[in-house]
């Protein structure tokens, strides 16, 4: 099944005001560039957007910000992001801030076609409003609902013509995941290939989970903390 | 009185051989530079790596490998990579053995607060609810005292909580302090040249304070 569409303008095709996307990466590291830019460029508003961080003021979700296309953000951490606590803080933007394992969870939960999970996190906290609270084994748990994505988009390293994904390093992080919860899921990679080109035992993501895939181009991949060993 | 390296170094004393650990970020990142070399110890960064290796050299750094705190890195022999979902499982299925993390507040039950200052810092929790709901051990590396000089080992945490009854000791530039199930902060160790009565005084919380007090061994 050929999965394959020439850019990020014609992979984003039916997205619309107030819909709910969800995206890959950590901080800036395996954020689907490409995807976002063509994102920024369509100019839809009043979006909620699950990821775990919301760029940097000038890159990433951040970009988005900016357009105050964002109506609400779902996110485990902000702190790179002076625009986003400003909005946060100024009542512009809602913001719902979970569990870093609880969003991950959440969406493998929706791929996984289960409503709902149970995890230890954030009992006894806020975060535990108005959740329903089980004990387990004498623990308590809080169930948490698989989240609902109209569209997810990803970034992975290799990926062929039908959709199989493979990412790189410390790239995969949320994107296998939010691949997972699309109802639509957009992929860009580094690098497209036909299909028989990667060993099936190397797929991390298969196909079936993915809608549109394309050719990346122009990856800025920018490092936030450039931190090194010296050679002296 | 210790600076951030000698709260690190103490701190390495307690990793233990053939131990999983997670490093939060800042002083717990730290760590790792004070612990001994011929341990076997493998560093979990829950964006997705067992193996944590060095900074990488200048002109080698890669923008898709980074720890927690997004600086760059490098893997070491071992390694593995897997996705959050898979980072978090270990984490809550208690595969982690030990969690170093900072803190604004600990109260004298163990509780945790680090994530929120409501109406002036809104950074997130990140992965430190799900750290402090599951870990078997948790230490924290702080500053024993605010900015504002006040104490942050407390009979009960003011601010918003990241997780209950999860603390089981406390590195500060002061002291090394054990939770107690009970409830109370043990004095075990003093830092160099600090003496009991300051300790005291920079303490909110109830202390409990049995015999000489050791001065730590750094």
């Amino acid at each position: 099944m050929n999965k394959t569409v020439a850019n990020a303008a014609e992979a984003i095709k039916g997205i619309q005001d107030n819909m709910v996307f969800a995206f890959g990466g950590f901080g800036l590291c395996g954020i689907p560039e490409n995807s976002i830019s063509a994102l920024v460029k369509a100019g839809v508003k009043g979006l909620t957007c699950i990821s775990n961080n919301a760029g940097v003021d000038d890159f990433g979700i951040g970009l988005m910000l900016h357009q105050k296309q964002v109506k609400k953000m779902i996110s485990s951490y902000v702190g790179e992001n002076a625009e986003f606590e400003r909005q946060l803080l100024s009542g512009e933007l809602l913001v719902d801030l979970i569990p870093q394992g609880t969003l991950a969870t959440r969406l493998m939960a929706a791929g996984y076609g289960m409503p709902a999970i149970y995890t230890p996190a954030g009992v006894g906290t806020e975060v535990a409003e108005g959740k329903e609270v089980r004990t387990f084994n004498g623990k308590e748990y809080l169930m948490e609902y698989a989240f609902d994505v109209d569209f997810a988009f990803v970034k992975a390293w290799k990926g062929d013509t039908q959709g199989n994904l493979i990412f790189r390093k410390t790239s995969r992080n949320f994107n296998p995941l939010v691949a997972m919860a699309g109802k639509v899921t957009v992929a860009e990679v580094e690098e497209l290939v036909p299909a028989g080109s990667l060993d099936p035992d190397h797929i991390h993501i298969p196909g079936i989970y993915v809608h549109r895939i394309f050719q990346g181009v122009s990856y800025e991949k920018r490092i936030e903390q450039r931190t090194l060993t010296s050679r002296a | 009185m210790l600076d951030k390296t000698g709260i690190a170094k103490r701190i390495a004393q307690e990793v233990k051989d053939g131990s999983y650990v997670n490093l939060g970020i800042g002083i717990p990142t730290l760590v790792a530079n004070y612990i001994p070399t011929g341990m076997n110890v493998v560093l979990q960064s829950e964006n997705g790596l067992l193996g944590i290796g060095p900074f990488p050299f200048e002109g080698e750094e890669d923008p898709d490998l980074i720890n927690a705190g997004k600086q760059t890195i490098t893997t070491i022999a071992g390694s593995a990579f897997f996705d959050s979902a898979l980072s978090f499982g270990m984490i809550r299925a208690g595969k982690v053995d030990l969690t170093i993390l900072g803190a604004m507040e600990v109260s004298e039950n163990g509780d945790i607060a680090n994530w929120k200052i409501p109406g002036k810092m809104v950074k997130g929790m990140g992965g430190a609810m799900d750290l402090v709901a599951s870990a078997k051990h948790i230490i924290v590396a702080m500053q024993h005292v605010n900015k504002a000089g006040e104490s942050k080992l407390l009979p009960k945490c003011d601010l918003p909580i990241t997780g209950l009854r999860c603390v089981k000791k406390i590195v500060t530039e002061l002291a090394v302090l054990d939770v107690l199930p009970e409830g109370g902060f043990k004095l075990i160790e003093r830092a160099p040249g600090v003496s009991v009565e300051q300790i005291k005084n920079a303490t909110a919380g109830k202390l409990i304070i049995e015999g000489d007090i050791p001065e730590m061994v750094l």
